[in-house]
């Protein structure tokens, strides 16, 4: 096709005079409603009436994100966003970051992430001489998204011997790790349940002084590593400032966790096996706490009432068979139903379940907010087009009386069917 | 025909506190805790005895807040006179191993100077001792082996059985101190013995400051439009991936639910 450009002024005049009476035809020439052409000075020009889409309502709605016209290619664009992070791979590392995540519930909870976010600095600090994060992870978990978190490599050690309160078996597993990768940081979170006490134990045996309470790193030269740290100290009362030691133990928001990059999570082993160890600790495991003991606040497992639940009698069997902690919408709450201090959201208490079970609970804004940091929402609830069910990642649709009352016989049968195998 | 129960001796390591207000000196709180664990053992296992180890320099102020503890019941501790910033655990480590005890109980961590929480897995270290972490009660000692009760997060408790010597650490979740008598504090007697202390140089070349805030994580929307930004700030918290079971029997829809409780593992 030639190069010159052809244009018809009066053709352009007709395009962008909406009242010529050939414009319509002029226009679905040009290939529709064009929205921006050359003018004549070769300034671009824009018509803004032939840009935008009929919203829902009957009112003409403008998107200037480029993103999309119409509603259907939104779904598409935001696709789109989501894989948009950069796929990384450090074929060979100059050094190694181990992670040991907590791994709560078996999946890399928020601390585990920042910890991740805190790695990759310390990995990523000079581009031209990148190191690899390792994380370990003891048992059974139900991850699948390592890679998203910032892992290169991932030595995964399953086995019954990690399970429950096993110090001194991941101590030796740790100590392999350390005797064949010698990794130059180990991070830990400090959390009770994670690494506050494995790490402890980690550094005292590498003979390190850790750093705990971590929440802050910098650059600094003078430093053995290359980096100084932020520690909390004295019951949280003091701020000590000190060269980062090959330990650290780091709390909740010590970095941004990873979002821009996806990293390889490729599978590695030790070469030796690990002994078994003899273990001076002998685990009998956990022990049934009173679930009503439990502060609602910190439950793991909640079930909760709404104006949904008439039979108050099978709620309460139902919340004992199941083991779980009550709560109470504020409707359950106000009419008599439920006690004050069980009520969950905005004006009740926040919580922090790890299941949150919401039985005939519309999901009123101010009850939402308090179950914002719940890991998973079952809703059982009449009503399909509820904000409950938006929220939740398990929603039945019926009456909450009948569904209830098929859980607690199959929770039933099933302990049953345990103790006549056991 | 009951077992013959034997006393064990127990050793609690007690420091100087900090009121988390005023900052003044106080007998620290989860060293109380552990005092008063040792003193309900005293009580379930007749025959037991319990002593208080502190070391540090001796001021007047350290001196009355360590008299706080005698006045839980106790008529002596002893004291392993240091210099102040000296290192304690080498000192404690040499007189636990001098005369063993059975049991030694620690606070999780002390409220002034590192706060690091690693005194107990330094002693255990060195000693060679097993250590327990976030007790909340000693259920029975028999035979040299103490069942324990440990405090999990969330209100939960596991069962453990260890064998004797250990060391246990303790923190909130154990039970709360009783109060301290000031008459029985006042008479009884601070045992001081002076050691060799090695200073902590390390800690001595660290910048202390008192904690400033943390800074609030903001929520940082990565959006490339100012639409998307909007949306992102206004948007309801929405599960939006959720899986919902319309129109199916009270059977299937509990079978759901018990699959996704099951997985989580909140069944017990
Ligand atoms: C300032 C302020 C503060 C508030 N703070 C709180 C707060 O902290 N916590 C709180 O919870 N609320 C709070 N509220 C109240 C809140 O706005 C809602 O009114 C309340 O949460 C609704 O409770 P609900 O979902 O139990 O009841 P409803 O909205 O009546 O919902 C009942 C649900 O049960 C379903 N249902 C009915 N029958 C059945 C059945 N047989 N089986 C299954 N499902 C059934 C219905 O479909 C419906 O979805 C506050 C309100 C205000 C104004």
């Amino acid at each position: 096709m030639s190069e010159i450009r052809r244009r018809d002024p009066r053709r352009e005049w007709i395009a962008r005079n909406r009242l010529h009476p050939e414009h319509a035809s002029v226009l679905a020439e040009q290939g529709g409603a064009a929205s921006e052409w050359l003018g004549p000075n070769g300034v671009i020009r824009k018509n803004p009436r032939a840009i935008g889409f009929i919203g829902p309502n009957g009112i003409k709605r403008i998107d200037r994100s480029g993103a999309q016209q119409g509603g259907h290619a939104a779904g598409a664009a935001r696709q789109a966003a989501q894989d948009s992070r950069r796929q990384v791979e450090i074929p060979e590392p100059a050094f190694l970051v181990a992670v040991v995540p907590e791994l709560s519930g078996g999946r890399l909870s928020g601390h585990d992430k920042d910890l991740l976010g805190l790695a990759r600095r310390l990995a990523d600090a000079d581009p031209a001489r990148p190191g690899a994060v390792l994380a370990v992870v003891f048992g059974e978990h139900k991850e699948d998204a390592f890679g998203e978190a910032g892992i290169d490599r991932l030595l995964h050690l399953p086995g019954d011997g990690y399970a429950g309160f096993a110090p001194e078996a991941r101590l030796a597993a740790l100590t392999a790790v350390e005797r064949e990768l010698a990794p130059r940081h180990w991070l830990l979170p400090d959390s009770p349940l994670g690494g506050a006490d494995l790490g402890r134990r980690l550094a005292l045996r590498l003979s390190e002084r850790p750093a705990t309470g971590v929440w802050h790193i910098e650059h600094d030269d003078q430093a053995p590593l290359g980096w100084r740290c932020t520690a909390r100290g004295a019951a949280e009362s003091l701020d000590i400032q000190r060269p980062l030691p090959r330990v650290a133990l780091a709390l909740a928001e010590c970095a941004e966790p990873v979002d821009e990059t996806r990293h390889a999570a490729e599978p590695v082993s030790l070469v030796e096996t690990l002994p078994s160890a003899f273990s001076r600790i002998e685990d009998l495991g956990q022990v049934a706490v009173d679930p009503a003991g439990v502060a609602l606040a910190e439950a793991e497992f909640i079930v909760s009432a709404g104006n949904g639940v008439k039979d108050w009698e099978s709620f309460h069997h139902a919340a004992k068979v199941l083991g779980a902690t009550e709560g109470a919408s504020r409707v359950a709450v106000d009419d008599g139903f439920m006690a004050r201090d069980r009520q969950v959201g905005a004006t009740g208490t926040w919580v922090t379940a790890r299941v949150y079970l919401a039985v005939g609970i519309s999901g009123a804004i101010q009850h939402l907010q308090g179950i914002q940091t719940c890991d998973k929402v079952v809703a059982i609830n009449l009503d399909p087009g509820c904000d409950m069910i938006k929220r939740a990642d398990l929603a039945v649709i019926g009456d909450s009386a009948e569904i209830l009352a098929a859980l607690v016989a199959m929770v039933e049968q099933q302990r049953g069917g345990q103790r006549d195998a056991a | 025909m009951r077992p013959e129960q034997q006393g064990i001796e127990v050793a609690v390591l007690v420091s100087v506190g900090r009121h988390p207000i005023t900052g003044r000196a106080r007998r620290a709180d989860q060293d109380a805790r552990g005092l008063e664990m040792a003193l309900g053992l005293e009580h379930q296992l007749p025959g037991s005895r319990v002593s208080l180890l502190h070391a540090g320099p001796r001021s007047e102020e350290g001196e009355a807040a360590l008299r706080g503890y005698l006045g839980m019941g106790l008529d002596t501790l002893t004291l392993l006179e240091q210099a102040e910033g000296s290192d304690a655990i080498p000192a404690l480590a040499e007189h636990l191993a001098a005369a063993p005890p059975q049991l030694v109980i620690t606070g999780a961590r002390a409220e002034r100077g590192e706060g690091s929480g690693l005194l107990p897995y330094a002693l255990a270290e060195r000693l060679g001792w097993p250590l327990v972490n976030g007790l909340a009660a000693v259920e029975k000692v028999e035979n040299g082996v103490a069942t324990l009760l440990q405090a999990l997060p969330r209100g939960q408790r596991r069962r453990l059985k260890v064998r004797l010597p250990a060391i246990v650490s303790v923190d909130a979740a154990a039970p709360a101190a009783r109060q301290s008598a000031f008459g029985p504090a006042r008479r009884a007697e601070l045992a001081a013995t002076a050691v060799s202390a090695e200073p902590d140089r390390e800690l001595a070349e660290w910048q202390l400051a008192p904690a400033r805030k943390r800074p609030k994580r903001l929520k940082i929307v990565k959006a490339a439009s100012a639409r998307d930004r909007f949306k992102a700030a206004a948007a309801k918290a929405e599960g939006g991936s959720g899986q919902v079971l319309e129109g199916v029997s009270a059977e299937q829809g509990a079978e759901a639910i018990l699959k996704l409780l099951n997985e989580e593992g909140v069944l017990r």
